[in-house]
Parts: structure tokens; sequence; C-alpha cells
């Protein structure tokens, strides 16, 4: 029965994963000369990291001053939806909330819409002269001018990915066993120690697949910060778009694309090693 | 594993064995059509243009005259439309290009010669237009609007004078300003204030005007394309770099708005039509660039995008307002100030290194 079902699997996965991977990865380390042949080079990985001007301390070179600008906004993205996501979580899972039904519907019905209509929907809102400034200037309270502004990025990423953060969390809490945390008052812990030392480090893997959901899409995002940034926001995604859509340059896009998939590669192996950690100490101490 | 592998290898192989066979027929159905029967015309066309560029209402017209049915895709850059026809696989059978796009086009090939029998309403472009260097001897192109960038702002919101880029570098208009965001353009500007040409090849004229756009950069509220006009009309800013037409367009709106081309000069640009040499109903495609070039529905685009029209038979049908406004048609004396893009070949990377460094440096 295993059998019958692995090749279309099998296919799927070569035609539409492994050639384009195995594509991009031979773009990245082959450039055309002059007369029109390809030869094998490292210069595209090489310029990434030395950016066009040689001579700068490391960090303020071009390219990965981008790179350091995409991970600081993905990790700032990650930790706000983190604190706002888990307590969320942690109320909607709980015996008191009777409507959490209605509230999981509210985190899961605007993702029925595409995105890109959302973060659309928030130039309106955010806009000087948009429903927000509108309101508060009915109000009597002075205008909010945060479109295009760093500000915007941020509530525009977090909007965009909190329920991505809260869904795996409330699932891991919800899957939890009641008579666990029943052991642990009996035993004597106050409410913190309960929380502390035994929710939270049960809770662990649904925080670490929410944090993977959160922070690999978001480092590798463009068009949200592009829309509401204003096109200031310079970030990795819009460098592989530059490279293949306005210069051409698929050799060094697919570099940059490579060196992103190194990066993912990287936080994947680091969460997956935490997770693993964080679950047999947790279960340790109980 | 073995046989799943051996099992992958069949499936391919039935894969391109059904994609050959799937092509032949089709692949003689229409060249035998062809040979056959002239009249026997392809039921669509593929038509690639700007986005905000063509009366959609002339498509149904060409639909119910010729009973061709125009798929109609857009793009917002000559770059981008450029890298979809090289990449190949895409199937279009007419383009918009600029100036230097056509050139760069012309020099690779990659478009086909016009029979002009085809086009006989060839006859109403008005003469300046053809002869241009970018198509010197008329064999691909036919003119289709024109226009100039430059700046346009709101009249209540600017109390000075405007006449030069310098009023974009103005800390009095700090967080009002929208830069148009393509690389070509406004480095152009910026290499044009400093009395440079748009198409400098030299380095360091390059590099002074990417410090000149990083000085700016704390002035300026967004890089953004088609959008500036709407926030314009919105009154969101007050000064924003523009496409004549658009400045046109937006005015209609809010009247409060104005354009100008600036003293130092800026950029001209022509938009043709031309048919890929990958196109196989270049009759079709003809018969779409003739209609197009038709007073009538020339006069129907131009009134719609707001951009010149390059047909002296349209220009005459147009109302006053419009033949007199001084955006959609400038007085003579401004064409001195005016250049239009040259291909730059490979070292166009160095405008996209600099516009790099200009949008990355925060």
């Amino acid at each position: 029965m295993k059998r019958l079902f692995a090749p279309p699997y099998v296919v799927w996965l070569t035609i539409f994963v492994v050639l384009p991977l195995l594509l991009i990865g031979y773009y990245s380390i082959t450039a055309i000369d002059a007369a029109g042949n390809t030869y094998f080079t490292l210069r595209h990985f090489r310029l990434f990291f030395e950016g066009t001007e040689p001579g700068q301390p490391f960090f303020s070179r071009l390219y990965v001053n981008v790179a350091i600008r995409s991970l600081r906004l993905a990790l700032l993205t990650t930790v706000i939806t983190f604190v706002l996501g888990y307590p969320v979580a942690y109320i909607m899972a709980g015996k008191g909330f009777s409507d959490k039904s209605v509230l999981l519907f509210l985190f899961i019905a605007p993702m029925w819409m595409n995105f890109l209509v959302r973060t659309y929907a928030w130039l309106a809102i955010l806009s000087r002269h948009g429903i927000l400034n509108t309101f508060l200037t009915w109000l009597g309270l002075p205008i909010l001018d945060i479109l295009f502004r760093d500000a915007a990025v941020l509530l525009g990423m977090v909007y965009n990915f909190l329920p991505f953060m809260v869904l795996p969390i409330y699932t891991a809490l919800k899957k939890m066993d009641p008579k666990v945390i029943e052991a642990a008052q009996d035993l004597g812990a106050n409410s913190p120690n309960v929380f502390f030392r035994v929710v939270f480090p049960l809770s662990m893997p649904g925080v670490i697949s929410g944090i993977t959901m959160v922070f690999m899409p978001a480092a590798a995002t463009f068009i949200i910060p592009n829309l509401l940034g204003g096109g200031q926001y310079f970030l990795l995604g819009n460098l592989v778009e530059q490279q293949f859509l306005r210069v051409g340059n698929w050799n060094f896009g697919s570099a940059i694309a490579v060196i992103m998939i190194m990066m993912m590669l990287v936080s994947t192996v680091f969460l997956s090693r935490f997770n693993k950690e964080e679950v047999r100490e947790g279960g340790a101490r109980i | 594993m073995r046989r799943a592998i051996r099992f992958f290898v069949v499936l391919l192989g039935l894969f391109l064995l059904a994609g050959c066979l799937g092509d032949e027929p089709s692949a003689i159905g229409p060249a035998e059509a062809e040979t056959e029967d002239a009249p026997q015309l392809a039921s669509s066309i593929n038509v690639f243009n700007w986005g905000e560029f063509i009366d959609p209402a002339v498509l149904g017209i060409f639909r119910q005259e010729t009973g061709i049915n125009v798929i109609y895709s857009m793009y917002a850059s000559n770059e981008e439309m450029y890298q979809r026809i090289r990449a190949g696989g895409a199937d279009f059978d007419v383009l918009f290009p600029s100036d230097y796009m056509i050139e760069r086009m012309i020099n690779q090939g990659m478009l086909a010669q016009l029979n002009w029998e085809n086009i006989p309403n060839a006859e109403h472009i008005d003469d300046r237009f053809w002869y241009m260097p970018f198509d010197p001897d008329n064999q691909y192109s036919v003119p289709y609007m024109w226009g100039t960038f430059g700046i346009m702002y709101n009249t209540t919101m600017v109390n000075e004078p405007v006449y030069s880029w310098d009023i974009l570098w103005n800390p009095a208009f700090a967080n009002q300003i929208f830069m148009y965001d393509a690389s070509r353009d406004t480095m152009g500007a910026a290499l044009r204030r400093l009395g440079f040409s748009l198409n400098t090849t030299d380095i360091n004229e390059i590099n002074a005007a990417r410090d000149s756009l990083i000085t700016q950069r704390p002035l300026v509220r967004a890089f953004l394309g088609d959008q500036i006009k709407d926030l314009m009309i919105n009154r969101d800013g007050a000064l924003g770099t523009v496409f004549s037409g658009d400045a046109v367009w937006a005015r209609q709106d809010n009247p409060e708005l104005n354009f100008i081309v600036p003293v130092e000069g800026t950029q001209i640009f022509l938009d043709s039509m031309v048919i890929p040499s990958t196109s196989i109903r270049q009759y079709e495609a003809e018969m779409f660039i003739n209609f197009m070039t038709r007073p009538d529905i020339a006069y129907m685009n131009t009134r719609y995008v707001m951009y010149s029209t390059t047909n002296a038979t349209t220009f005459e049908m147009l109302p006053d307002y419009m033949r007199d406004c001084e955006i959609y048609w400038p007085p003579y004396e401004v064409f001195y100030r005016l250049e239009a893009f040259a291909d730059l070949g490979d070292f166009k990377e160095q405008f996209e290194r600099a516009w790099t460094e200009v949008l990355a440096a925060n």
C-alpha cells in the first residue's frame, strides 16, 4: 500500500522542489563570459559579502547591511507576535473562557482573504487623510502620521503573522493533559510555578513551530514592508526581485537565494535542537 | 526505492512522449491554415502593455470589428517586460516599449520587421516622431504616445516658485516629497540637477547623483510608482515626481495640482508599438497596431490616459483646453531641455548598484 502511494509524491517533489533547487544552485555558482561560455565561479558569493566597495567594515557593506536589516525586522516581528500571541493562546485554551470558538474564528477569518488585499487596506486606514486620522480628528485628537514609517511596517508585519504564532501555541496548550497541572498543584506549586515549570515547557513545541512559521517567512518577505514602508525598506527579497526582474542577473539573484536558504537551514537546525532539549528538561523537572 | 525510481523514470518518459504527441498536430494545424486559406485569422492575440495606458473600451471595439479577442496583460517597467520576453515562454504579439528599450531589443534581434502595407493608418502619425535614433529606418516600431518626466506640486501647499529640481532638496518640504520608484528615472533627475546627462557612463557622475539622493533621503516621504498621483490627489504630499500624462490626469480630480518641466532639463519618452520576433500571429498583430493608430481610436486612448498623442489627425480633433495645456503639449522651447534615454547595455548595472545604495542607505 505504501509503495503504491509514494511515486506521485516522488514525481511531484522532484519536479517542483528538487529540480528548481538544483537549478538555483547551478545558477549561483556559474557565470557567462564575454564569449558566451558558461564557467564555474564563486564570485557572486564574494560580491554579496564584499559589497560594491570592499574597503568598508563588514557590517556596513551594502548587501550584508541589507541582510542584517531583513533579519532584524524578522526578529522584531517574531518577538512582538510572541509577546502578543502567547497570552491570547493561553486565554483561548483555558477553562474559564467559554467563547473560544468565536475568538478562534476571529483569528482565522481574516486569513480567508489574500494578505495583499489586507495590506492595501492598511494603506487606506493609515494614510494622512485616511480612516484612522479622520476618526482621530473627529475626536479632536492630533493626527497619527505613521504611514511609510517603521511603525506602519511593524504593524503590517505583526498583523499578518500573528495568527501563525497564536494557532500552533493554542494547539499545543489545548492538547496538554490537565492532570499534569493538577498534579503540580497537588504537589504544592503556586500559580507562577505551575506556569513557568510545567505549562510553558510543555507548550514549547507549539512555541517553536510558531517561531518557525513567523520568523522564516518574515525574513523572506518584501511586499509588506515595500507597501507600508513606501519603498524605503530594501530587504533581501527586494534584492532578489531586482536582480531577476530589473537587472537580469540571474546568477547573482540565485546566489542571494542560496544564501537565504542557508540562513533558513541554520535557524531550523538551531530551533529543532532547542526544542528537543527544552522538552527533555521540562519533563525531567516534573 | 529502486522500484519507485523506475516508476518515476517511466512516468517522466510518458510525460515527454505526451508532450511531443500533443505538440505536433497543433504545430501543423495553423501553418496549414495559413498557407491554404489566407483570410483565416487567429481567434485571439496577446497584448502586453503598461498599466493604465489604454482605454479598455477600444479592446471591445476591436473584437466587434475583427472577431479577434485581445488577451491583455500589463507591466510596470520596461525592464520587467524585457525580462519576461527574454526568458521565453511568454507568447506575446504586441508590446509597448519605450525608446531605449526598443533600441536594445532591435540590437538583440528580438523584434519583427513590420509590413507597412498592413498598417496604412501610420500616415496619421506626426512626422516628427519618425526616423527616431532608436529605429532610424522605421522598420520595427509605430509611435504610440509620448510624455515628459517632471515635478507635480500642490499649489496651495508650495508657496515658493517651482522651476528647478532643487525644490525637491528643500528642507522646508521634509516629509512632503514623493519620489518615483525607478532607478533610471530618479537617478536621471538627480543627474540633470547636477548638470550631467541622463545617459552618462561616467562612474563619478553616477556616484555624485547617488550621493545627492542619499542626502535627500530624510526629506522623502516614500518611493512609489503609480500611487504618487493618487496620494497627491488626496493632498497627502506637496511635491512628487511624475510623468506628464499622470499630471494631466490627476489635475482632473484635484485642480490644485500643477506640473512643470525643470529648467535643468529632464527625460522625454516615446512609447511605440512593436511585434516580438517570436510572434506567430504577426498579421493579426499588425491589424491591431493599425487599429490603434486609427485617429478615432487614438483619440479615445489619449482622452482616457491623458498622455500626449503621436497622431497628427487625432491632435486636431482634441478640445482646445487639451491642445493649449502646456503639460499635455509643452511649448516648443521646452524641447531643448529634454533628453531621451539611450540603451546603456551592461553599464545599466552601475545604475542599479547606485540605486540600491540609495535605497539601502539608512
